[in-house]
């Protein structure tokens, strides 16, 4: 059987890269081509522990902040690869061409949240623009080898299951409208489920959460599903959150609120050490705290900023707020709103990439591996990278097979596209998911969220494969009964360590059940 | 405030066109073209007939300038619609919605840009080897790499058609990086595909100049390129 890759962002890329490196042919799927792939949007950095600020740091630092960042609950096996692997794999992007910011020939690194140490590895504010584009320009040379086969307007819209075991998967193309089957070994990277929460996010709309949707009806075993990363910078354009990268602030920018209108810059007050640079949880907490007590908005002031670092590492930010806010960074501080930016939660995978489903792989923002119950900035494009060749190298172990034949039916099919389908009632399910899982969360609320999606009328798979996932979503965040990195419980404030684990749901098409597993469990998946 | 929006419309390539006008209402002077074809998207909409007006065909992704995915002709120039403000055209009171000419049409604004992703594959573009590295390959590097493979600057340049020799500029600026980073004497292939299908074609009509909506440096980046692939200079000192 071939190997048969969705998604072409960071993760899909790395993976089919690395296959194709050892001589093994994939097929490559993506809803669109990749320089589209929400992968290009990040901006402020790749995390390694290179060590070239001078600061003394260690692999073993960066796997300890990552720990302890993601509260303890992040399988720690895959943690350890994870940054024992990133000085290497950040060095593996540099060599293909990824204009890193240097200085005398070293990578430069700039501090990010919930992290001591510069650490973060970029290139000026364009950093995954930067390694898309190395990285498509490697993919590319497969291409012409042919050892990577691209299907790059060709929609996910199911696995192929037969027993238990994946044998595949069902494709649509989005120009011709015909679908065909693959039959292979699958890894997706099909990214975060933005798509639950349209308008609302920083990240792509294309990543629709229907892939998601439609692997977890089918068995799949997901985690981690109330654990939604709200970063606390973002700005309101027309369609979406617009990200103001964290970078902002590890190169000076601080946060306030107007209190007795003195402006209070509640972070430096109650965190003097991390000030401002506390992981994101904590930040988008404490701003919607501050909120709260003073009735005024949070501002991001960036006046202290030095002209050069404007120029030499935030051009592309500068010129992006100017252009949506009308005011200039350097010279007035702009309003902040706190804003959904990441998915922890995803499908289950142990240390190897493996899901809980025989012959399914899946790597990047799609899976729940590494982050725990938080994310750390500059982590996520480095377990999309990592993870991907992660995958790979598992899946090269696998016994070599005969490539697939991949044959569109005649007829167009009647799937509706994702654009086709109904926006009202995806934005229905929205507004039920933030009524319920906010950044302050109750039990109260979860219930009333839990009780509205029963009155919502799906009308066809693809909707009813996302109720099923908002229900596992509510249900995960209502059953954790404390409080742990991105999910706040108000009715439950203190982290409790009889919850020091993973949630997975899995469903049989009619139920959810929600169960808590220990994090480093062997076989996780089973 | 509202405006009218002149849309065209065009099930398939088969299929006659025609113009489909909307008037379009929104409260935001900052409310842009990708955010009205989304809305009109969720349904309930009427054209100036009064006719249901059915799901519109267009592409986006991030919405906000960076991926390339919803350049279409507005107003008779191509742009991105999530960068095309409607308030910028209050004093007509409309604004023509067109797919990109130069492609082939999909359905209503979608066209299938295909081409300009193999045109990469058939310059060869990529390293052979690991990157040449040093500040004025580096500053190159990253304007080039920005290039949004949107098709803007393909759509108003007059010597570009699909099928032609002449690739335009969305092939020329990504073959840039490759001329900088590759190593010296290792650079003999792309140097050519620059010459042949960018260099000698391009009438720097400038045509494509304030077209980009990625606001990439054209200029300072061809200047490099020209010296190194067409003049065999060593602007980049490679050791
Ligand atoms: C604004 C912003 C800034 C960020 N900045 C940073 C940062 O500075 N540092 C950091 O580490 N992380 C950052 N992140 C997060 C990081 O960029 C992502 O987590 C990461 O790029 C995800 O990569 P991926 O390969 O998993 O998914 P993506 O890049 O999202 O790719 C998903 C792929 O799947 C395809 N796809 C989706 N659905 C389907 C389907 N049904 N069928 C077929 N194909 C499908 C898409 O077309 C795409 O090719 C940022 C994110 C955002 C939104
Ligand atoms: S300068 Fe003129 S001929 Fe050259 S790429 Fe631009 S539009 Fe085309
Ligand atoms: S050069 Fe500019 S206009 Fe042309 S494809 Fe690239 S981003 Fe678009
Ligand atoms: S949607 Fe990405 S550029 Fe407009």
């Amino acid at each position: 059987m071939s190997i048969i890759i969705a998604g072409a962002g960071l993760a899909g890329l790395s993976a089919a890269i690395t296959l194709a490196q050892a001589g093994r042919k994939c097929i490559l799927v993506s809803a669109q081509p990749s320089e589209r792939a929400q992968s290009v949007l990040a901006e402020g950095g790749i995390n390694a522990a290179l060590d070239n600020m001078g600061e003394n740091d260690s692999v073993q630092e960066h796997y300890e902040d990552t720990v302890k960042g993601g509260v303890y609950i992040a399988n720690r096996r895959a943690v350890k690869g994870l940054t024992d692997n990133a000085p290497k794999t950040v060095m593996w992007l540099s060599s293909l061409g990824v204009p890193f910011n240097r200085e005398n020939g070293r990578l430069l690194q700039r501090p990010f949240g919930g992290q001591k140490k510069r650490r973060t590895a970029f290139a000026k504010s364009s950093t995954g623009k930067m390694i898309m584009t190395s990285l498509i320009d490697k993919a590319r040379s497969f291409e012409s080898e042919g050892l990577i086969k691209r299907y790059p307007h060709h929609e996910f819209l199911r696995l192929i299951n037969d027993n238990g075991i994946c044998k595949g998967m069902r494709i649509k193309d989005r120009i011709s409208g015909k679908c065909a089957s693959m039959y292979g070994t699958v890894l997706l990277a099909c990214g975060g489920m933005n798509g639950m929460f349209p308008g609302h996010t920083t990240g792509t709309v294309h990543n629709t959460g229907d892939a998601a949707a439609a692997v977890f009806m089918q068995g799949a075993a997901f985690s981690s599903l109330e654990m939604i990363q709200y970063h606390p910078t973002t700005i309101g354009i027309p369609g979406k959150r617009c990200l103001v990268t964290e970078a902002a602030r590890g190169e000076g920018g601080r946060l306030f609120v107007k209190r007795d209108n003195e402006p209070w810059y509640f972070m430096e007050e109650k965190y003097p050490v991390l000030k401002n640079l506390m992981p994101r949880d904590v930040v988008a907490r404490e701003m919607f705290f501050a909120r709260r007590e003073t009735g005024s908005e949070v501002m991001l002031d960036m006046t202290g900023i030095p002209h050069k670092v404007w120029c030499e590492r935030l051009p592309d930010l500068k010129k992006e707020l100017m252009s949506y806010t009308g005011l200039d960074p350097e010279k007035e501080p702009i309003n902040v709103h706190e804003g959904i930016h990441y998915f922890m939660g995803g499908i289950l995978t142990n240390e190897h990439h493996r899901t809980s489903i025989e012959n399914l792989y899946a790597a990047g923002e799609f899976t729940s591996l590494y982050h725990g119950a938080n994310r750390l900035g500059g982590n996520s494009m480095l377990g999309a990278v990592y993870g991907g060749i992660t995958a790979a190298e598992d899946i090269l172990s696998l016994p070599q097979s005969s490539e697939c034949e991949v044959v569109f039916e005649d007829a167009p099919s009647d799937e509706p596209y994702y654009e086709e389908s109904r926006a009202r009632f995806n934005d229905a399910l929205c507004e039920i998911l933030l009524d319920g899982m906010g950044i302050v969360r109750n039990e109260q609320q979860l219930d009333k969220a839990l009780s509205a999606l029963e009155e919502l009328t799906p009308e066809n798979d693809r909707e009813k494969a996302r109720v099923m996932l908002a229900r596992a979503s509510l249900m995960s965040a209502a059953e954790r009964k404390e409080s742990r990195g991105a999910h706040y419980r108000e009715d439950y404030p203190q982290t409790d360590d009889e919850y020091k684990k993973l949630s997975v749901a899995r469903t049989d098409g009619g139920r959810v059940h929600i169960s808590f597993i220990d994090a480093d469990k062997e076989d996780i998946c089973r | 405030m509202q405006i009218r929006l002149d849309i065209k419309r065009q099930q398939s390539p088969d299929d006659k066109s025609y113009i489909q006008s909307i008037v379009y209402e929104y409260d935001d002077k900052s409310e842009v073209l990708s955010n009205a074809l989304g809305n009109i998207n969720k349904g309930g909409c009427k054209d100036t007939e009064g006719n249901d007006v059915s799901p519109l065909s267009w592409e986006c992704s991030c919405l906000q300038k960076k991926c390339g995915a919803c350049a279409m002709v507005i107003g008779g120039r191509p742009r991105l619609a999530c960068d095309a403000k409607l308030s910028e055209f209050a004093n007509e009171g409309f604004v023509t919605v067109e797919p990109l000419s130069k492609f082939p049409l999909i359905r209503d604004l979608s066209v299938d840009r295909s081409v300009m992703f193999d045109t990469l594959r058939r310059i060869r573009l990529w390293l052979e080897t690991d990157a040449y590295d040093n500040d004025k390959v580096r500053d190159i590097a990253y304007e080039s790499s920005g290039c949004l493979q949107c098709g803007c600057c393909l759509e108003v340049c007059p010597n570009f058609y699909v099928g032609g020799r002449f690739y335009g500029m969305a092939a020329g600026l990504p073959m840039s990086k490759i001329i900088a980073q590759s190593q010296k004497g290792n650079d003999k292939d792309i140097r050519q595909q620059y010459k042949k299908h960018f260099y000698s074609g391009c009438g720097k009509s400038l045509a494509c100049r304030n077209i980009c909506p990625a606001g990439l440096d054209a200029d300072r980046v061809m200047a490099s390129s020209n010296a190194a692939a067409v003049w065999k200079r060593n602007v980049y000192k490679k050791k």
